[in-house]
């Protein structure tokens, strides 16, 4: 099942990559990083059933780190909303020079 | 694990089950132009992983996952859009031309078929210490005390002890500074 683990991982990361290049709305790009971070720990579970548990240790790393970054880049956009009153990145251009 | 259990023809085919609920429910989020939908879309496919983490050995990650994303994260996400009313179906949702589309695809093939073929598992035995294996199988054939979490738990505290700890301080950081951004400036002038 390994194979399979690993394969359904890499399709669930081609899902969030192609939803990140293709959308607009911030939140819907959050939330394909979030699936992205999800295949990765699939990965991670897959690879620790043959060489050990040190990868489900990597697991709960991860998930700390993304409870993190869904906290603060949605203060992010919860602020940004607050000025330009859009999620939509095509019009949060100040960057843009 | 057993290779009887591994081979099972009911173990294949809830893995397999899971794997396309998990898939189907991924596209069905990444094409919704409704936030919410696709939020619970979302939530169904961290709910498929999770009984995936279950037949895969990794009963106290399934338990996480339930727990913090999609008891934590993904209610915060649901919280944000209906604060911020994003709920319904916005016209800019997929403002990218036919253009962008070929080339999200084509980038997502292009990055599909070299994850695949690193997955291929002639270059995994390459990639990792033949003694890690060997290490593993022998940790697995000594039975370690705390059941399901103690084999978890064992290295998270004595190996990645200093890494669980900076975790703690990444916690603290991320804390203040949503309140920093998420609060309203009240002493503007």
């Amino acid at each position: 099942m390994l194979v399979e683990a690993l394969a359904l991982s890499a399709l669930l990361f081609t899902i969030g990559v192609i939803g990140v290049l293709t959308r607009r709305n911030a939140i819907m790009i959050f939330m394909c990083v979030e699936l992205m971070l999800n295949a990765v720990n699939l990965s991670f579970v897959a690879l620790s059933k043959l060489y050990g548990a040190a990868g489900q240790v990597f697991v709960v790393f991860t998930m700390t780190v993304a409870a993190a970054e869904a906290a603060v880049g949605l203060a992010i956009i919860i602020a940004i909303f607050r000025h330009q009153r859009t999620v939509n990145l095509q019009n949060i251009n100040l960057l843009k020079g | 694990m057993q290779p009887n259990q591994f081979h099972s023809l009911a173990y294949s085919f809830g893995f397999y089950f899971f794997g396309l609920i998990a898939l189907a429910s991924a596209v069905a989020f990444v094409t919704r132009k409704n936030t919410v939908a696709a939020a619970m879309w979302l939530v169904n496919v961290m709910f498929a992983l999770a009984a995936l983490y279950v037949m895969l050995d990794a009963q106290f990650i399934a338990t996480m996952q339930v727990l913090v994303y999609t008891g934590a994260i993904m209610v915060v996400f649901l919280f944000v859009i209906m604060l911020l009313n994003l709920g319904h179906p916005s016209e800019l949702a997929d403002a990218r031309g036919k253009w962008g589309y070929v080339l999200a695809l084509f980038v997502g093939l292009a990055l599909l078929a070299e994850v695949m073929a690193l997955n291929r598992s002639s270059t995994i035995d390459k990639m990792i210490p033949p003694d890690l294996a060997a290490k593993a199988a022998a940790a697995a054939a000594t039975p370690v005390a705390g059941g399901i979490i103690g084999p978890v738990a064992a290295p998270l505290f004595k190996e990645y002890l200093l890494a669980f700890e900076l975790t703690s301080v990444l916690l603290l950081a991320a804390i203040v500074g949503s309140v920093v951004l998420g609060k309203r400036r009240t002493d503007a002038r």
